[in-house]
């Protein structure tokens, strides 16, 4: 099929006239008499005129120019871009809950808040802490709302706390969250392997250190050995320890953070739990906490009282709320119907594949690509094209570029920062090894290719090499007719 | 169970391959002191065919809004949304790709973002929209942080007495700890009052949020606060109803420098709060503070038009604890559906929408009034939600709204939730949905229900 099929924007396929969408019985086509004509337009939105066909042919052939799960294999190191089942979709649809109005009275809706309820419940047990909220929208919100519950916990006990540490290979929004808590961000090093560099935390901690965020098993894949000493030592100063949830595919049923040291952490259940990553969202980020931050947590909190549950606002010490309504509830449910398929084997089992899938394309690839960090592997591995770099002038961008002529989407790119020319692959438990031979048979050719055809590519896709640089330095963020 | 392809035979030859024994031996890494030494304490797995009759069980719990006539709105309404959006929004293409860092191969879901902005543009007036933030009262705060990034006024925010209250304890929230109150404004009959507005402003005043039409569907004078706004060079915040639009002038029109929205009602079910859509927009001139990501168009290495995200450095990955915010992860599939929605609507489709809202809500504050159910307050204009006083015989809203559901309708929601001394105060909200059958039984019913006591 022609990959090159037109693409018109929608604004250009535009005719005037054209109808798709029909309200019929408007009685009177003029607001005037029930509204004063200040607060009255005086021209219609400028919004496109499409039938039908024309919206239906154009984001149908929008959509033939996206790799996605469902057509390709994804090995994005730090995405967890497993397979996400149909059977989700289905359930989700249910009239039963899609039509859930948030503000309906709870004796009309005690089926979604039982499953709220178990839910948290639920995510309680897996990270082995006692509490949760599942009001964040994403993994960002939910850092920023423990970050605000550690805050407040910290305010109620008249303690004056005003830095995070953060290691430097942790996730970007990781120090945004904690400037926007109000907190300074502290960079704690990392040592060639990715760990936390000892001798730099133990000097930068204090007693000023509210929290010590941590991800684990870390971004380039490995589980931190000294996570519960660590743990301890922040303790020890009074501090709190925040996990990342990010790559809990690694140690669902194997290991869980509040028996590691965590006092809070937040899920992706769009990343973990199967919530279909919908090129940019929706997701969720909810958090668990141990008993004694629960006080502090958003409101409202599902509860059961006399037999019923309820959402209660009742919370003093709560930091308040961070979204409206109670969260991306879409994405729980689905969350929930995985872990209600897999049951505890089954979690277990995914966390088991994913790193068997991990060490087994690793072992593919040494010898032929540089590693980062020890094999110790757990769901993800990091390698470093530097040596490419320097001998062909072949970056690790050039290589994702070409893996997509064959049809891969590309790792994850230049993070870590701690790791060079970085290509981050995470394969997640849903590929068969075949898969894995064979993404690694044809990274192992790329390296060997011409390095002009590289630095060019892709050559097979609709474009190629778009200019960044132009984009940002002449902004054009909308269409504009003329 | 579950989704692993893996045979037995397969496992085997991978850990011959890799070197170790067991599946067990690949976690050696963890201490054994961190090792979780149990089961996890959850349910039993479920065959798809069990987990569905248990979500149908589950669902037989639920009465919503197809089981319920809804008059409920407080900042999430029943709007019709027609068929093609879900069909083409749920194409697996979209839902289960990645965000579009690799442009070659997003370029779908890139074109479909930057149409998205386009159409927002059009929508709010004015001149920059991002590609989507969480929901409407966090898009409420992200306005305000962008209005503090300006810098040099350090006052309390102000905000109007009757924007949503999820509006106003999220901005609170999110600025808990920057140093910056929030405070609210006076109000008189139900709306922002202006002689409150204009002596609490000054030089020192970060931004003005006001929501318009306001949580109890009130209209505010949004020509004349942007005009003290300017007056005092105080960046005006506006948090508008999308569907509103269709009729009333757009915030770029009555002078907002930031437009921010509950994108819901285009295209996104109720679903018990979420997902849904923040929408944000704003002058060109705050570009380089806007949160989150921007889709940009530009040309490839051949010359050929094509998109990528732009201005990343003012997002986290880059810019980290510099950031504009620390949003990462948006709601790509909902502003994709919001796309498909507009595009459906079109002008004439927005327009007919809204006059539709506007008269079947006419519609029932007449029908409440003349069956002696209540008093719709009407000392505001109003667009398509109004506040009903009930009968101070009468049992209040709140049990009103338990009676209603047992006869079939989602009434309302009871204002004293929000403002206590309102017990007696109902929010009722109508959409194009509403028809005139279902309007008469929802009054005939309502007026049953308040003789009750």
């Amino acid at each position: 099929m022609n990959k090159n099929q037109s693409t018109g924007l929608l604004f250009e396929l535009s005719r005037a006239g054209r109808r798709c969408h029909q309200i019929d019985g408007v009685v009177r086509n003029d607001a005037s008499h029930a509204i004063p004509s200040r607060f009255l337009a005086d021209a219609p939105v400028p919004l496109p005129e499409l039938g039908e066909l024309d919206i239906v042919r154009h984001y149908t052939n929008l959509s033939s120019r996206n790799m996605a799960i469902d057509t390709h294999f994804y090995p994005l190191g730090s995405c967890t871009m497993k397979y996400n089942p149909k059977r989700h979709e289905r359930m989700v649809s249910n009239h039963r809950f899609a039509d859930l109005h948030p503000l309906q009275p709870a004796s009309t809706c005690q089926g979604i808040l039982s499953v709220l309820h178990e839910m948290e419940m639920m995510l309680a047990e897996i990270a082995g802490l006692h509490a949760c909220s599942l009001q964040p929208s994403a993994g960002a919100q939910g850092e920023l709302t423990a970050l605000l519950v550690a805050a407040a916990y910290f305010r109620h006990r008249g303690e004056h706390r005003t830095k995070v540490l953060i290691p430097d290979s942790a996730h970007g929004t990781n120090p945004a969250s904690a400037v926007l808590a109000g907190f300074e961000a502290v960079t704690v090093k990392s040592t060639p392997d990715g760990m936390v560099d000892i001798e730099d935390f133990t000097g930068k901690l204090d007693d000023s250190i509210a929290v010590f965020m941590i991800t684990n098993p870390n971004t380039l894949g490995l589980f931190e050995g000294q996570i519960t000493r660590i743990a301890d030592m922040v303790h020890a100063r009074g501090g709190l320890v925040y996990l990342d949830g990010a790559n809990m595919n690694a140690i669902l049923g194997i290991a869980r953070p509040g028996d590691f040291g965590a006092d809070m952490m937040h899920y992706n259940v769009h990343k973990t739990f199967t919530g279909p990553h919908g090129a940019g969202g929706p997701g969720s980020g909810p958090i668990a906490v141990r008993s004694m931050l629960e006080p502090f947590l958003p409101v409202p909190r599902v509860v059961k009282r006399d037999g019923h549950y309820i959402l209660d606002e009742e919370r003093p010490l709560s930091i308040g709320r961070v979204r409206s309504f109670h969260g991306n509830i879409g994405v729980l449910l689905r969350g929930y119907f995985y872990i209600r398929t897999l049951g505890p084997e089954g979690l277990a089992n995914v966390s088991r594949h994913a790193v068997l899938n991990a060490r087994y394309l690793r072992s593919l690839l040494l010898g032929k690509l540089d590693m980062a960090g020890s094999d110790n592997c757990l769901h993800e591995f990091v390698a470093s094209l530097k040596s490419l770099r320097r001998e062909r002038r072949v970056s690790a961008m050039d290589v994702a570029k070409r893996l997509l002529d064959y049809g891969y989407h590309a790792p994850t790119v230049y993070f870590p920062l701690v790791v060079p020319e970085a290509l981050m692959m995470e394969p997640t438990e849903t590929e068969g090894p075949e898969t894995l031979e064979a993404f690694a048979e044809t990274l192992i050719k790329i390296l060997g290719e011409d390095p002009e055809m590289l630095r060019t590519a892709p050559h097979t896709l609709s474009i190629s090499r778009p200019d960044e640089v132009k984009a940002t330095k002449e902004p054009v963020l909308r269409w504009i007719a003329g | 169970m579950g989704y692993l392809p893996h045979t037995a035979d397969q496992v085997e030859a991978m850990l011959n391959a890799i070197g170790v024994r067991t599946i067990d031996d690949l976690f050696s890494g963890i201490p054994s002191t961190a090792r979780l030494n149990r089961s996890l304490h959850l349910p039993a797995p479920l065959a798809e065919m069990d987990l569905s009759a248990l979500v149908a069980s589950i669902g037989r719990g639920n009465r919503s809004a197809s089981d319920l006539v809804c008059f409920l709105g407080g900042g999430a309404y029943d709007h019709f949304v027609p068929a093609v959006v879900d069909a083409l929004a749920g194409r697996s293409e979209f839902v289960t790709a990645y965000t579009p860092y690799q442009a070659e191969a997003s370029q779908g879901s890139l074109q479909a973002f930057f149409e998205f902005q386009t159409l927002i543009c059009q929508l709010s007036g004015l001149e920059v929209t991002n590609s989507s933030l969480y929901e409407g009262s966090s898009a409420v705060a992200e306005a305000v942080m962008m209005a503090l990034a300006v810098g040099g006024r350090n006052g309390p925010v102000l905000m109007a007495p009757h924007a949503h209250p999820h509006h106003i304890s999220v901005t609170r929230t999110y600025l808990a700890n920057l140093g910056t109150s929030v405070e609210t404004l006076a109000a008189s009959s139900d709306r922002l009052d202006l002689a409150s507005l204009a002596s609490r402003i000054n030089d020192q005043t970060p931004c003005v949020v006001v929501q318009h039409p306001n949580v109890l569907g009130n209209l505010e004078e949004v020509d004349e606060i942007s005009r003290i706004c300017k007056e005092k060079g105080v960046l005006f915040i506006v948090s508008y109803n999308p569907v509103s639009l269709g009729i009333l002038k757009r915030p770029g029109d009555y002078g907002a420098d930031i437009a921010v929205a509950e994108g819901q009602s285009l295209g996104s079910p109720l679903a018990f709060g979420g997902p849904y859509l923040g929408l944000l927009s704003c002058r060109g001139e705050h570009l380089r503070k806007i949160p989150g990501r921007l889709v940009g168009q530009t040309v490839d290495r051949h010359g050929k038009r094509c998109w990528v995200l732009a201005l990343q450095t003012r997002e986290q990955h880059i810019r980290r604890e510099k950031a504009t915010s620390n949003i990462c992860t948006n709601q790509g599939l909902y502003a994709l559906r919001a796309a498909i929605h507009l595009a459906a609507l079109g002008p004439v489709g927005l327009r007919e929408t809204a006059l539709m809202c506007l008269e079947r809500a006419r519609e029932t504050a007449a029908a409440i009034r003349s069956a002696g159910a209540g008093e719709p307050l009407d000392g505001a204009p109003w667009f398509n939600e109004f506040v009903v006083r009930l009968p101070d015989t009468g049992p209040v809203a709140e049990r009103v709204v338990e009676a209603m559901a047992e006869r079939g309708f989602l009434a309302g929601f009871p204002l004293g939730r929000w403002y206590p001394g309102r017990e007696r105060d109902l929010l009722v909200a109508v959409t194009e949905r509403r028809t005139t059958v279902e309007i008469d039984a929802f009054a005939a019913a309502l007026a049953i229900v308040v003789k009750s006591g």
